[in-house]
């Protein structure tokens, strides 16, 4: 049977993980391969090139490119400080008069000195960049200066849409049930470096309070475009997220507008109360599809380390299955039937469907292409 | 190498688009092509699976099994062991299988050039022309400063570099200038860091010394013939070859899975196929149309993520092709409510809805690309999203498809006052003879109709139209398959792919609303007669069926006119198609909806209905 169907997001209390940790250029790694580390562990760093300053020497100095080779005092990789003469001329009749040398603008070194535009190309010192581990786990693997493979035993759910980087906080629920939409009256201190679960919908203000007492993130159903809008002061028009800088990460479970959070993300949630949590809001649908994660690390034995293969969930008879689109969008049902012709559906498009079953009996007819396979 | 059927019996065919991956079988049947079956499922490009293979695989299963139903035959076979069989044995196996893809983001490119509008409006026609996203054209005049562009060069990450610049024997200096830039920028490629960025330089020959100093130890640099040798001389070819070779050397081989998909598409003779990217192969069918038949086209084909025109005008047949890089009706949905605003998609809906809903609706289909409406009411949301996508997207062709810029144009004494300069679109509604649309959405929708009454709201076409669809969304499939047989490629096109679906008559200019604008007179082929003098502000749908031509007799009135000589009568054939013929006299230049929501919303109900698009129930 073709798979005319959406994978799920994963939800489980228990999964393997491996995550690799890789520097953005090559670096230098600070553990080794069983080592144990906890989310702040600093795993590798680096020193990214600083930014180039082009600078027309040839101009500035007025002289062409071709006969700047005579007046120029540095050469390429030479360190420079800030007001270092870069190039000279002598002055009237080599006597110092009008004498005429340019310095440097920046401290650096010298990447490169062209006779065919008379530019040279300054660099600033470089940058340290710091990569951390994220998550507790062990260190299964190290790449030889760029980076290592941490591997642990989560529980792990997959957020729809995120905004903001990675984080960590110990899980604090404030929903009292999966339709919640959280009051602003539960946000207090007791929040500070928190990563607070909210149920179906998070208003805009109630964000803005979270912000105020120093939460890490929040987890929630769903959030209003406009919020977001609001929250972002840009209305996001491909989703590719994860960079804002808004003082907290946001991960919705289930999409834009109220939903109410799937039963099994909720409970899973509550059963891990006060836990450590490794967050991130990092979204990206198009060309290597990155979702939100939210993971849980457990205590595990090494000998537990063996991660299971990817595989396609499978849409058949007796499959339980979330709906993702509207009529029904998130309630939960179960696969009765998979007829194989097209058949025509309200908007009178011709697309394979799926007999469903929800928990009351009612029976429906839905397009494959609008449910997600909930994994067992 | 060509084949015909005493090699090719049944060919797999797949398109690896950035959502779903579709195959298509096309077989030897009764003395002719044709394509008989089609499948898909969604790409898997991407974690979890990781390997663009697996997406193949699905969808030729689903061909397989359609295939056993259609010949009630239990044996066929097209894989084995999770690989095509080829050649065909019986039952068993292919002949030929080819592929296109977009999967991954497609090709990802970055033209430079000195002069934004001249070489590097080059540079970017020939990426475009490649089938490439342009990320980004730095030229010497955009105004950026030097240390700007390169950490924007920096930040990009595309998959290959296109660099132009200076005619040959012209400026050296500009074009080493921009070298350094890409030098000190240091890029790295999008897809892995183990091999060097390619880039391409296709400038100023007397420049090539200097250049390859520059950049020959930082890059994989590759030289080729300059893209414009003469400010009036466009030589776009050579560059378009390098690139395609480069996406599949390097782009496609860090792709994951796109190794074995490489060896997996093979002609007859197990000879490899290369594979090509999406829009290059629809370019390909477009241009091949429009030669045959001596006409002028605009075809568009509208994505999850992106949305690309395709045009050719003029007697030369002058080719071009954009891709609005955040227009498409899934992944990139959100962005076009963010480019043309809320109250231009709403001015398309016959009815009111919760604008926070809608928002909230149209950032969930952002978030689940690959989930269709099935309610109707939602059906005509993605409709009306949907014309507002083709309008920006073809408003950024128009301004592309420009002549040559830059060149001294001697005038007469006519145009001593008009405004017109080098470099005007080349895009000339008027003179348009055939409009095509593909895309999930065009080819897709529950009605033909609404495809129709789609392209017209969204391109508006003038004076005489032929509109046609791509049935099924396989011109990307067929583009790739005439590299290995024009015959199967074209007889395939004919009969399956290209549906016609008639005839927009548009007279163009300002009207009084309920005036009389058009006088038509149509002879039906089945004898029947439609005469009526259609007043401003109206739209008719005449049946008239795919293959047939009614003979009219048409008169513009008031300052209106019918073609591009101006004239305000004529005597013509009008093609039939699916939806039949369509007498538009809401005018052009400009086309004005009513600005009052009651209004506007009567108005849209009255042309609905008489388009057929939607059923009674939502239009009353």
């Amino acid at each position: 049977m073709g798979q005319a169907y959406s994978a799920g997001l994963t939800v489980t209390d228990s999964i393997i993980l491996k995550k690799e940790r890789i520097l953005p250029l090559k670096g230098q790694v600070l553990v080794k391969k069983g080592d144990k580390v906890t989310a702040e562990t600093v795993v590798a760093e680096t020193l990214l090139p600083g930014k180039v300053v082009p600078f027309n020497l040839a101009n500035k100095l007025g002289v062409t490119p071709a006969q700047l080779v005579g007046y120029i005092k540095i050469e390429p990789g030479q360190k420079i400080t800030k007001d270092t003469i870069l190039a000279e001329n002598k002055g009237l009749f080599g006597l110092g008069i009008f004498k005429n040398e340019v310095r440097s603008p920046v401290e650096g070194e010298v990447e490169n000195i062209s006779s065919v535009t008379g530019q040279v190309l300054l660099r600033e010192p470089r940058i340290p960049v710091q990569v951390k581990a994220f998550m507790d786990g062990l260190i299964t693997d190290v790449i030889e200066g760029e980076g290592v493979v941490i591997e642990n035993k989560s529980a792990y759910i997959q957020g729809i849409f995120g905004i903001g980087d990675e984080t960590v906080g110990n899980l604090m629920m404030l929903a009292d049930t999966p339709d919640d939409e959280l009051d602003i009256g539960k946000i207090n201190e007791s929040c500070r470096d928190k990563v607070i679960v909210a149920g179906a919908f998070v208003h805009y203000h109630v964000i803005e309070a979270a912000v105020k007492h120093g939460v890490k993130a929040i987890i929630t159903g769903g959030i209003d475009d406009q919020d977001l809008k609001k929250l972002l002061g840009y209305d996001i028009g491909v989703a590719i997220t994860g960079h804002e800088k808004i003082g907290l990460t946001i991960v919705c479970t289930e999409g834009f507008g109220k939903i109410t959070m799937a039963q099994k993300t909720f409970d899973l949630l509550k059963a891990l109360n006060g836990k450590k949590t490794s967050i991130h809001g990092r979204t990206q649908i198009r060309a290597g599809v990155i979702r939100p994660e939210i993971i849980i690390p457990m205590d595990f034995d090494e000998s537990e380390l063996i991660s299971k293969e990817a595989t396609m969930p499978v849409l058949e008879p007796g499959t339980m299955i979330r709906i993702i689109r509207q009529p029904h969008f998130g309630r939960i049902a179960k696969v009765t039937a998979l007829p194989e012709e097209l058949t025509k559906v309200e908007s009178e498009t011709l697309v394979r469907i799926l007999e469903g079953e929800f928990e009351d009996g009612t029976k429906f007819l839905m397009p494959r292409a609008n449910v997600e396979v909930i994994e067992s | 190498m060509q084949y015909d059927e005493k090699r090719l019996t049944r060919i797999v065919a797949t398109d690896c688009g950035s959502t779903t991956t579709k195959a298509i079988l096309i077989e030897w049947v009764d003395g002719e092509f044709r394509q008989t079956i089609r499948g898909e499922a969604p790409t898997t490009v991407e974690a979890p699976l990781n390997d663009v293979t697996k997406g193949v695989i699905n969808a030729t299963q689903e061909l397989e099994e359609l295939a056993r139903l259609k010949y009630n035959n239990p044996n066929i076979k097209f894989m084995e062991n999770g690989e095509f069989v080829i050649p065909r044995k019986g039952d068993i196996g292919i002949d030929a299988y080819v592929s296109t893809s977009s999967a991954g983001g497609g090709l990802q490119m970055m033209v430079t050039g000195v002069v934004a509008s001249m070489t590097g409006e080059s540079a970017e026609r020939a990426a475009l022309g490649a089938g490439a996203i342009v990320m980004d054209l730095i030229s010497s005049n955009d105004k950026r400063m030097n240390h700007e562009k390169i950490e924007r060069i920096r930040q990009l990450r595309p998959d290959m570099i296109l660099m132009a610049g200076g005619e040959d024997g012209g400026t050296v200096k500009h074009v080493v200038e921009m070298a350094e830039l890409v030098a000190g920028a240091d890029p790295k490629p999008r897809l892995g860091s183990s091999y060097k960025l390619p880039v391409i330089f296709a400038g100023n020959k007397d420049a090539q010394p200097e250049i390859k100093n520059t950049l020959a130890q930082k890059v994989d640099l590759i030289v080729t013939d300059n893209i414009r040798p003469k400010l009036e001389q466009e030589n776009l070819g050579p560059a378009r070859d390098k690139i395609h070779d480069l996406f599949m050397e390097h782009v496609m081989q860090q792709a994951p899975g796109y190794n074995k998909l490489m060896d997996w598409a093979k002609g007859p003779e197990l000879e490899s196929v290369p594979i090509m990217p999406t829009p290059a192969a629809v370019g390909n069918i477009m241009q091949a149309i429009a030669k045959d038949e001596q006409i002028e086209v605009v075809g568009v084909d509208i994505g999850g993520a992106t949305t690309d025109v395709f045009s050719v005008f003029t007697e030369d047949y002058v080719f071009n092709r954009t891709v609005s890089a955040n227009l498409g009706m899934s992944y990139s949905i959100s962005n076009v409510l963010a480019s043309s605003g809320l109250d231009n998609i709403m001015r398309w809906v016959p009815f009111d809805i919760d604008v926070s809903e809608l928002r909230n609706m149209i950032k969930n289909k952002m978030i689940r690309p690959t989930t269709i409406p099935s309610l109707l009411e939602e059906l005509v949301l993605e409709q009306a999203i949907a014309k507002e996508a083709l309008r920006l997207a073809f408003e950024q062709h128009k301004e592309f498809a420009s002549g040559l810029k830059g060149m001294q144009r001697q005038r007469d004494i006519s145009e001593a006052f008009s405004q017109s300069t080098s470099g005007a679109t080349i895009v000339n509604l008027m003179t348009l003879n055939l409009l095509v649309g593909s895309g999930g959405v065009l080819s897709h929708a529950p009605r033909r109709n609404q495809t129709v009454m789609m392209l017209i709201d969204a391109f508006l076409p003038e004076g005489i139209t032929r509109l046609a669809v791509d049935s099924i969304f396989m011109m990307p499939h067929l583009g790739v398959l005439s590299e290995i047989s024009a015959k199967a490629a074209t007889e395939v096109f004919r009969k399956d792919c290209m549906v016609y679906l008639g005839t927009c008559v548009a007279p163009v200019g300002k009207g009084k609303q309920g005036k009389p604008a058009l006088y038509a007179k149509l002879e039906l082929p089945d004898g029947s007669k439609f005469e009526e003098e259609i007043p401003f502000g109206e739209v008719r749908l005449i049946p008239c069926e795919e293959g047939k031509v009614a003979k009219a007799t048409l008169k513009a009135h008031g300052g209106l006119i019918l073609d591009k000589d101006k004239n305000k009568e004529l005597s013509v054939d009008l093609h039939g198609g699916k939806v039949g013929i369509v007498l538009d006299t809401r005018g052009r230049q400009p086309f004005v909806l009513p600005t009052e929501k009651v209004e506007r919303i009567a108005a849209l109900k009255k042309w609905m209905r008489e388009f057929k698009v939607y059923p009674e129930q939502i239009l009353v």
